[in-house]
């Protein structure tokens, strides 16, 4: 089973102060940390699962900065047997759409029976790109899987729907197929494997490789603002019975119980 | 000069910081409560090569160089303290002087038991009236025929209760004085030898510290590592290089320190603003960013100079580093409970914890008084 894994490096925000920078066009990354995307993450371990039933390779690929580097290495020590980055620095503004073009781009030359992403990347969220690497390879695709059944030329897949839904499908390989977080629990790299990776060369594809012509760039950032901070406080008052019956009233018309 | 980690390094740092975030945060303050050893976690460390950092991988382990084990011991210790040294033992204490000075065989035999944690390592240099002179030492090993008969207590012996592989000090020759000291490996389920009392600790409460007793003890004469008269260098030897990881636990305790109390800070207010806004507590988070900035610089030099053989003698290297970091550790965790007020003498957070913990940086592996000395004599000489 030759498997292809589409990473991205995003900037770790969940802790940190996100500030916009003077452009207005992106936030300032300078004092941020930086590590693989949080669903790419089970992305990688599912794909490492497979190859461990099924024997074949696994592809680590990224559209990045050479930063990024980092994170590919993750990945090979975590379990891929190559890693690829495309030049980011070479491709200028990238959008969801562009950046599906310059995967398909490379992608089209490698022999694969799965590809897998991550279901969204943490930073900008557009959740786009899975969709529409299929479309452009050619396969078809499922998002936001919680299970893989059986993988063969007839799979079987489990996605998340909405309110707790979940979705039974059959889909033929090759395909694409994004991954949702909590599908497996993913391994830590053990030191062995770390120093191994530590030297593995990363192929680099850049604007020698991929014509510029084709690309398109749909969609431009206009601006990033950080929304205001509406405030909904509401004071209660009066005796201790009827405050507490008209608190039991808002949860429950707000659904929280 | 290169001051920047290896891309091995990073990315040791990065999956030790994730598993510790993620294995040791939950368990940390409940082991520090009962002070139940974390087999699981080490179990698991073991498996991810954490046991064996600085072994071969021939022996099992996973061939880093000591800078590494810094970095892991203090990512280690950042989230879990008694998990910090429990790990730095069996490497440095035990794995590195049976790789240092032991035969063909005795590598073979017991290095990948180490690094897989099917037998944990302790190692019994002090006694009830030997801590910080060695030579003091009363135990004694004399050999008959095929074994040597060992007599003696060895106290504070962490890891003591759990650990299958022991590298203990007895003189085979009292009469040389520290020079008829030699060094053993010993099997846990060898006759003679029983676990004594089990130390309730002030900190590192999770990290089976006990007596080993020894009563004609029957050692097998092929466990003599190195030759007779060689326990004490081997025990010296040793110690340089394990200051290194203690060094490394005291700035990865400090650090946890300094982001707990960095958080709290943004977030407790009082006269009407956070405390962050006030220039006293701004004064004493820049004082332990500071302290730890400057203890791991030292930390991770004594570990480059034991990498490349600069200086020949690290002892100097380490022990400052050692000296300093404990002294640090001690001073930026006090600050870090100051900075919780009230809240941080509570268990409630885990500031008190990481102060108590911190105690023991200066008195283990050598005080701080005894680390001056053997710098201060480097500096005489
Ligand atoms: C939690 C814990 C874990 C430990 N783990 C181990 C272990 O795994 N293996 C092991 O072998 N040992 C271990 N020890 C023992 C530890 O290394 C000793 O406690 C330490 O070396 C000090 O010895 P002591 O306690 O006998 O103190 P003493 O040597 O009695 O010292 C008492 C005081 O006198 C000072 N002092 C002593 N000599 C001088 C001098 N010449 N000049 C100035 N001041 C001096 C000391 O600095 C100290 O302040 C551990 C101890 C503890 C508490």
């Amino acid at each position: 089973m030759d498997i292809i894994v589409c990473i991205k490096r995003v900037p770790q925000t969940a802790e940190a102060k996100v500030e916009i920078e003077s452009s207005g066009k992106d936030i300032v990354k300078d004092r941020l940390t930086f590590d693989m995307n949080e669903s790419d993450m089970y992305a990688l371990e599912e794909a490492v699962l497979l190859k461990e039933k099924f024997g074949g390779t696994i592809i680590a690929i990224s559209l990045s900065c050479s930063d990024a580097e980092d994170t590919l290495r993750i990945a090979l020590a975590k379990g891929a047997d190559t890693a690829i980055r495309i030049k980011a620095e070479d491709f200028d503004e990238l959008d969801g759409y562009k950046t599906a073009q310059l995967l398909s781009a490379v992608i089209k030359d490698i022999h694969f029976d799965v590809i897998f992403t991550g279901c969204i990347a943490t930073d900008d969220a557009y959740s786009q790109i899975g969709a529409t690497l299929a479309e452009l390879l050619g396969i078809p695709h499922a998002t936001l899987l919680t299970n893989i059944e059986v993988i063969d030329s007839i799979s079987h897949v489990h996605r998340e729907l909405e309110g707790g839904l979940q979705e039974h499908i059959e889909i033929s390989i090759p395909a694409l197929f994004t991954i949702q977080t909590g599908i497996n629990v993913p391994r830590y790299a053990s030191l062995i494997a770390i120093r191994r990776a530590a030297g593995k060369e990363i192929k680099l594809v850049g604007q020698n490789e991929i014509s510029k012509d084709q690309l398109l760039l749909n969609t431009q950032i206009e601006e990033l603002f950080i929304p205001p901070v509406a405030k909904q406080v509401k004071i209660i008052t009066g005796s201790p019975g009827e405050v507490s019956k008209e608190l039991a009233g808002i949860i429950r018309e707000k659904g929280l119980i | 000069m290169n001051f920047d980690l290896t891309n091995d390094q990073k990315m040791l740092q990065r999956e030790v910081r994730s598993f510790a975030e993620t294995e040791l945060a939950p368990v940390a303050p409940q082991i520090d409560v009962s002070g139940e050893f974390p087999w699981d976690n080490i179990k698991k460390m073991a498996k991810l090569g954490l046991l064996g950092i600085i072994v071969p991988e021939k022996y099992g382990g996973s061939e880093f160089d000591f800078v590494s084990l810094a970095v892991a011991i203090e990512e280690i210790s950042r989230i879990c303290a008694s998990t910090g040294v429990i790990v730095a033992v069996n490497n440095s204490l035990v794995s590195y002087p049976i790789l240092q000075f032991g035969t063909e065989e005795q590598k073979e035999k017991y290095l990948p038991p180490l690094c897989s944690a099917d037998k944990l390592g302790a190692m019994g240099i002090t006694e009830p009236n030997a801590g910080s002179d060695v030579a003091a030492m009363e135990s004694t090993a004399k050999l008959e025929a095929n074994h040597y008969i060992l007599n003696g207590t060895k106290r504070f012996i962490t890891n003591g209760g759990e650990a299958g592989i022991f590298v203990v000090f007895a003189y085979t020759d009292k009469d040389l004085k520290y020079k008829g000291i030699s060094a053993f490996i010993i099997e846990r389920d060898t006759p003679g030898f029983t676990l004594g009392k089990h130390e309730e600790l002030m900190g590192i409460r999770a990290t089976a510290n006990c007596e080993l007793i020894f009563e004609d003890a029957k050692i097998p004469k092929e466990n003599l590592l190195g030759k007779e008269g060689d326990g004490f260098k081997i025990c010296m030897n040793t110690l340089d290089v394990s200051r290194i990881d203690i060094g490394a636990q005291a700035v990865g305790i400090s650090q946890g320190a300094l982001e707990e109390a960095i958080k709290y800070s943004k977030e407790r207010k009082a006269f009407g603003q956070l405390i962050s806004n006030f220039e006293m507590i701004q004064g004493m988070l820049a004082e332990m960013a500071t302290q730890i900035h400057a203890a791991r610089l030292l930390v991770y030099y004594a570990g480059y100079c034991k990498d490349k053989g600069i200086p020949p003698r690290f002892s100097k290297e380490a022990a400052m580093a050692k000296y300093f970091a404990a002294n640090m550790a001690v001073d930026v965790t006090r600050k870090a409970v100051q900075i919780y007020g009230g809240y941080g003498y509570t268990k409630d957070y885990a500031v008190e914890r990481l102060y108590r913990d911190a105690k023991i940086l200066e008195l283990y592996e050598g005080t701080s008084e005894i680390h001056k000395i053997v710098i201060a004599r480097e500096l005489l000489r």
